[in-house]
């Protein structure tokens, strides 16, 4: 049994808006009987994208990660909400408008808040992956039609096909500890679960400041070991990414081969820049 | 007897007509009048009564027609009125006089169209779904739309998906792979949120009137933006405006209507500014408002001097290959630009994917902004923040390490260019004493001298394509600075000592580059649709001789800088320089308000979009709204917002969703020639009236129509025809015939335009000129007469050549311009010590992300939920503005807390976004709100709708240009007290 599946990659996604909007478009004032009653105006999100910044001026680096309705295997709203909430063969997740009028629990249930409460019509609301459509044979829903990089994707295929590729493309779910079973997959989370370090090597030479190229960068954790190592660029500058955050202490040692050793010591909290570093 | 012939059939055609459409039947009903048509000799006619279920009609004449239509001869009318009609016979047979219509407006043209309606309305647009739905056609700002209709409303409107009726899509080989674009086209979400706009509640369904103007009486033009309004009718509406006009001229005469309009409403051929609106007003005449090139500033009044491009506004050619950039460029230097921002021009994400793949292919990216913009954040690379307006100072150190390290190409230096001596004279020192080193700029720019160092050798050893602005050949916020021109002029220095036009040294970001067939022909917007406007708009290039319509002529000489109205409304009094693109000396010759012995404005007819959130120092024009002098203001606008509340009558305008218009993409032709060469697909859209009108709203033409009726000028305006009927005359001037029926383009709504093969794909830009051979991209300038040898050779300066000293500003003297450019510091920034002291923060304001200058934003559309875009707090949309993070730690902001920006020009509150992607001292906030509140006294308050030119000067870049410096600009930003003054109360207090 082919089932739908959403990828989302976070490194693709320069924050357009348009699955925002597209989800805007779809449904604010249409009802689909059926499926979906009309999303207010304003208010609601049902594909939200979330910013997260890294790094400190001016090494910086920030991700868009678009967030919508999960369609969880193991729905918790659909424990909450019992035959208000439907699990179709094809995996996606529907709550019923009319079943589920006045169950702001299957809204509340949501742990990825997704499920957004409709105070008007008193019901609880999700994208639906566009089901209607895809249901009079449209190929994809509209937030992958619209998006201009490919970051979002649309893939109906087996269960057994799709953890297959997950486990080869390193796609996990947006929160690993949740154990919902979400059906919507992101790829490169390490930019926004992990941290980098970068920092900058100048040097005087004939009486002038030049960047330092081709310095050979080490990174030491606390117990001394060797995390990675990297070197210099022409502009002097370097970085060591997909370090856990608040992992402590490092040392970054900066081999400069004739023009000497310096050794610099962070502790690591959140993404940051060392600053620039002279070897003089 | 063959013109008795025809003429008994145009009676049988009528009544057939009506037989088969009940719709018909009842507009035969709708008008009781007698028409006739004749020889002039009245020897030949026949008469047609109208005002019942059929027309019945008369061999002979009548004693006393409504109405009457004469040919010269029966011969005439005879060929005139057999079909195919041929429009360019009707033309000019009334241009000489050989065929006349008299008679009232109303009827006359209810004559004419009910004539047309014979053939339109059997044509058929839009194609049925299996669901019930309809899909239309259209197109936006943004790319082209399918939009979804059922029971007349729209449900929901997409991205076209190309299928296999469609041409193919191109391939382009280089570095070993085949790249192509998807089967789709891309929007951009101004275009996507278009249904918000349609449905906004910010909508003008009905006329309306200010409760305290009466026009035979008390005006009260000092309640302006402060009074509201009350619903009238149309015609109480048009009688007014149409007495407005005619008095105008019968009291102050020739000049005293000034038209105000916007350059982006709403996309389409027919209803776009310059077509109805310049066909009405040029039809009543009136003063102009005279453009300055807001987004070309620093290349029109500075780069154009050393290489011309005149017709471009100063821009670069836009020929670069896909091939030349992947095969052989090794870095892009984008330089104040942000393209997956601002879309190239109207190209929405069509180049995205392109930068993405030269990022696979390993082209190395440096970019050069004060802010870590969207495109050094998406596509990586190195970000060297600078600090606002210092540009040029970091330009001439990079010229400086070429020249002293030998890192420039010294061949074509001295072949393909001139005045080179000077400029290192300059450059090193040698003339002033001032070695323009990177250690000299570091001090402006904020760049350490190492990073330049490192910056200049890799530039100067590698294959570089410079992203000079969000097109890649012009625009960028560093050149609508103070330094504007300077930075400009630096941009084209810079390459032409790298070899510009060589194997992967050229202008440009892969916005242009595809292999689209540029030879195909279709109008551009800058045409000017139908209006006939010869001296205004492009029409003349190519249109005039292939739509056969009547020209139109403006006979008022009298202009108005459009940054000077409101100094011309409260002083009287203003000049300015032109933007004459016909030479690269067209912009010396200053121009005065009055004209002498014209009438100064008494009356403004504003169209389109608000100009609060475009104009600096915008608090002027709220002020001068209110100036006793201005008699009238009429306003025609979609959206009530920004200016309508400033108007005395307001006109309430459709959506090019509400009417039919024709359009192709991203094609804006004059100043942008071939602006589709940023599109993976040519679409050429059927522009379908998705929808009825909403309310009493009408579109443009339609509201220019009516009045043309009460100042009996409706033939001259439409020539009896429809909108509908214009575009198919557009489409009959078109390439497009050739390719596709007209009932085929109007049932499906549009048409790809095959891509070029490779022998029709011009050279790459500047090709030609690197190799010394004759101009061989197809842009049709320089004119002939701008040639200084024979014709097609070298460039449009006066030595043909590049100038680093440039010919045509040593004959003329304006300070901040000189021959050799140099480096003058901004007139409002760091170096201007007494006002940075007390305004210690540079306001930026790049053009918007998500908004089309005013378009989409505000309305209450669904942009008003992006968070990057505007903020909801305590039940208004606040504009946001990014101020970094020691900026805002020092002061107390937090995230979408509330801030005051200020300067003594006024005070703007905006929702604070705290980030690190803004070096410190700098507040990045987009230009062009739609929405302008005060929330005291206009122009004397607290803006809280966003418009930060609230904040920035009207100074002019160099004291002979019309040049704007939005982003020359200091502020100071706290956080906001919700009082409505413009100073600091924090300040005041702790004083």
């Amino acid at each position: 049994m082919n089932k739908w599946n959403l990828i989302i990659d976070i490194d693709k996604c320069h924050n357009c808006a348009n699955c925002f909007i597209a989800a805007k478009d779809e449904y604010v004032g249409n009802e689909f009987s059926g499926y979906s009653a009309p999303q207010p105006l304003h208010g609601h999100a049902w594909i939200r994208i979330d910013e997260y910044e890294r790094g400190t001026y001016p090494a910086v680096q920030t991700s868009f990660v678009p967030k919508m309705c999960n369609h969880c295997d193991d729905a918790p709203c659909k424990k909450v909400g019992g035959d208000a909430v439907q699990k179709r063969a094809d995996g996606i997740v529907l709550i019923d408008p009319v079943k589920a009028k006045g169950r702001e629990d299957i809204a509340k249930s949501c742990p990825y808040g997704a499920i957004f409460w409709n105070d008007e019509l008193q019901i609880p609301q999700h994208w639906t992956f566009d089901a209607h459509l895809l249901d009079q044979g449209w190929k994809e829903p509209r937030c992958a039609q619209v998006c201009p990089t490919g970051a979002i994707t649309a893939l109906k295929t087996t269960d057994q096909d799709m953890e297959t590729r997950a486990a080869a493309e390193d796609l996990r779910p947006i929160n690993r500890n949740l154990q919902t079973k979400p059906r919507v997959y992101y790829k490169n989370l390490d930019s926004i679960e992990k941290c980098f370090i970068a920092g900058r090597v100048i040097h005087q030479k004939n009486n002038v400041s030049e960047c330092f190229e081709n310095a050979d960068i080490t990174l030491k954790n606390k117990e001394g070991e060797v995390v990675s190592s990297t070197q210099s660029d022409v502009y002097g500058d370097f970085r060591f990414d997909g370090l856990d955050p608040e992992s402590g202490e490092y040392e970054i040692i900066i081999d400069a081969k004739s023009s000497g050793v310096k050794s610099v010591k962070t502790v690591l909290g959140e993404s940051l820049h060392l600053g620039t570093i002279s070897l003089d | 007897m063959r013109l008795a012939i025809v003429l008994a059939g145009v009676s049988f055609a009528l009544n057939a007509t009506a037989r088969l459409y009940p719709s018909f039947k009842a507009r035969l009903r709708e008008k009781k009048f007698v028409a006739q048509i004749s020889t002039r000799d009245s020897a030949k006619g026949r008469y047609f009564k109208f005002g019942d279920d059929r027309v019945v009609s008369k061999a002979g004449t009548h004693p006393k027609p409504d109405m009457e239509i004469t040919f010269r001869t029966a011969e005439l009318g005879f060929k005139l009125l057999t079909p195919p009609f041929n429009h360019g016979d009707f033309v000019n047979a009334m241009k000489n006089f050989n065929m006349e219509m008299s008679g009232p407006d109303d009827i006359t043209l209810f004559f004419t169209n009910t004539i047309s309606l014979m053939q339109t309305i059997r044509w058929k647009s839009g194609t049925k779904m299996p669901n019930g739905e309809t899909r239309f056609v259209n197109n936006t700002n943004g790319g082209p739309l399918f939009v979804y209709v059922k029971d007349g409303k729209i449900v929901r409107m997409t991205p076209l998906d190309l299928d296999e009726s469609d041409a193919s899509s191109w391939e382009v080989k280089a570095q070993g792979k085949t790249f192509s674009p998807e089967r789709k086209t891309t929007i951009s979400p101004h275009g996507l949120a278009s249904k918000s706009l349609v449905y906004s509640s910010k909508r003008l369904m009905y006329p309306m009137k200010r409760v305290d103007f009466d026009p035979n009486g008390e005006r009260n033009p000092q309640n302006r933006g402060i009074s509201g309004y009350e619903r009238i009718s149309w015609d109480e509406a048009l009688d007014i405006v149409s007495g407005e006009i005619k008095r105008m001229k019968r009291e102050h005469g020739h000049g005293a209507i000034l038209c105000s309009h916007s350059s982006h409403h709403t996309w389409g051929n027919i209803g776009y500014y310059l077509s109805s609106m310049h066909r009405f007003m040029n039809a009543i005449g009136h003063t102009k408002m005279a453009l300055n090139p807001d987004s070309w500033e620093g290349w029109y009044w500075g780069a154009m001097h050393h290489y011309g491009y005149s017709m471009r506004n100063g821009a670069a050619e836009t020929y670069t290959r896909l091939e030349d950039c992947f095969e052989h460029c090794e870095m892009m230097v984008f330089w104040a630009s942000d393209p997956e921002t601002t879309s190239g021009s109207y190209a929405a994400f069509e180049a995205t994917r392109r930068r993405m793949w030269a990022k696979e292919l390993g082209i190395k990216m440096v970019h050069i902004d004060p802010y870590n913009n969207h495109t050094a954040n998406f596509l990586g690379g190195k970000w060297i923040p600078v600090i606002p307006g210092t540009s040029p100072a970091l330009a001439h150190a990079i010229a400086y390490v070429w020249m002293t390290e030998g890192l420039y190409d010294m061949d074509y230096v001295r072949d393909r260019t001139t005045g080179f001596a000077a400029f290192e004279a300059y450059i090193l020192g040698t003339e002033d004493g001032v070695p323009k080193s990177p250690e000299w700029q570091a001090e402006e720019t904020g760049v350490d001298a190492a990073t330049v160092r490192a910056l200049a050798r890799e530039w100067g050893s590698k294959r570089t394509y410079l992203s000079a602005g969000g097109k890649g050949t012009t625009f960028g916020g560093a050149n609508r600075s103070s330094t504007g021109t300077q930075w400009a002029r630096a941009m084209v220095c810079l390459m032409a000592m790298q070899g510009l036009g060589k194997p992967g040294i050229n202008f440009g970001n892969l916005q242009y580059c595809t292999p689209v067939d540029l030879n195909f022909y279709f109008p551009a917007y800058a045409e000017g649709g139908f209006s006939g406007d010869l001296e205004g708009t492009a029409s003349a290039v190519q249109n005039y001789q292939r739509m056969p319509h009547l020209p139109s002529v403006n006979t008022v000489g009298q202009k108005i800088p459009r940054l000077r109205i409101p100094e011309a409304l409260m002083d009287g009094e203003t000049h300015g320089y032109p933007t004459n693109p016909k030479s690269i000396e067209g912009q010396f010759a200053r121009f005065g308000y009055p004209a002498p012995g014209h009438s100064k404005v008494h009356m403004m007819y504003k169209y389109g979009g608000s100009h609060f959130g475009t104009t600096m120092e915008s608090n002027r024009l709220a002020k001068a709204y209110r100036s006793p002098g201005l008699e009238f203001v009429v306003n025609q606008s979609i959206w009530n917002e920004g200016e309508a509340p400033f108007a005395d009558v307001i006109l309430p305008a459709c959506t090019n969703f509400e009417r039919d218009d024709i359009g192709e993409w991203a094609a804006a032709g004059g100043y942008s020639h071939h602006n589709q060469g940023q599109l993976n697909h040519r679409v050429i859209a059927m522009q379908h009236k998705c929808i009825e009108p909403l309310g009493e709203s009408k579109s443009d033409f339609q509201i220019f129509l009516d009045l043309a009726k009460k100042l009996g000028l409706s033939a001259y305006f439409a020539e009896g025809k429809t909108e509908l009927e214009w575009c198919q005359m557009q489409f009959l001037s078109s390439d497009l015939p050739k390719k596709i029926s007209w009932s085929e383009f109007l049932k499906k709504g549009y048409y790809v335009v095959p891509h070029a093969n490779e022998q029709q794909v011009p050279e790459t830009s500047y090709k030609w000129y690197a190799e010394g051979k004759k101009k061989n991209v197809p842009e049709p300038h320089p004119l002939p007469a701008e040639y200084g040898e024979s014709y097609l050779e070298g460039l449009q300066t006066q030595s043909g050549k590049i100038e680093f000293e440039a010919s045509s500003l040593k004959r003329f003297d304006d300070p901040g311009r000189p021959p050799v450019n140099k480096y003058i510091p901004s007139w409002e920034g760091r170096q201007t010590t007494d006002l940075y002291t007390k305004y210690p923060l540079q306001l930026i304001s790049p053009h918007p992300r998500y908004s089309f200058h005013t378009k989409a934003d505000g309305k209450d559309s669904y942009l008003c939920d992006i968070e990057e875009h505007r903020v909801l707090v305590d039940g208004h949309y606040y504009w946001t503005a990014r101020i970094n993070r020691q900026d805002a730690e020092m002061r107390g902001i937090k995230k979408h807390h509330l801030i005051k920006l200020y300067n003594d020009r006024g005070a703007v509150v905006c929702a604070a976004i705290i980030t690190d992607r803004i070096m410190p001292g700098v507040i990045h906030s987009y230009e062009s709100s739609a929405e302008y509140k005060p929330i005291g006294i206009p122009g004397e308050s607290v803006d809280i709708g966003g418009c930060v030119n609230v904040l920035t000067s009207k100074r002019h870049q160099t004291e002979k240009t019309s040049a704007s410096a939005p982003n020359a600009c200091l502020i100071q930003v706290e956080k906001w007290d919700f009082s409505s003054e413009i100073g600091s109360v924090a300040q005041e207090n702790a004083s």
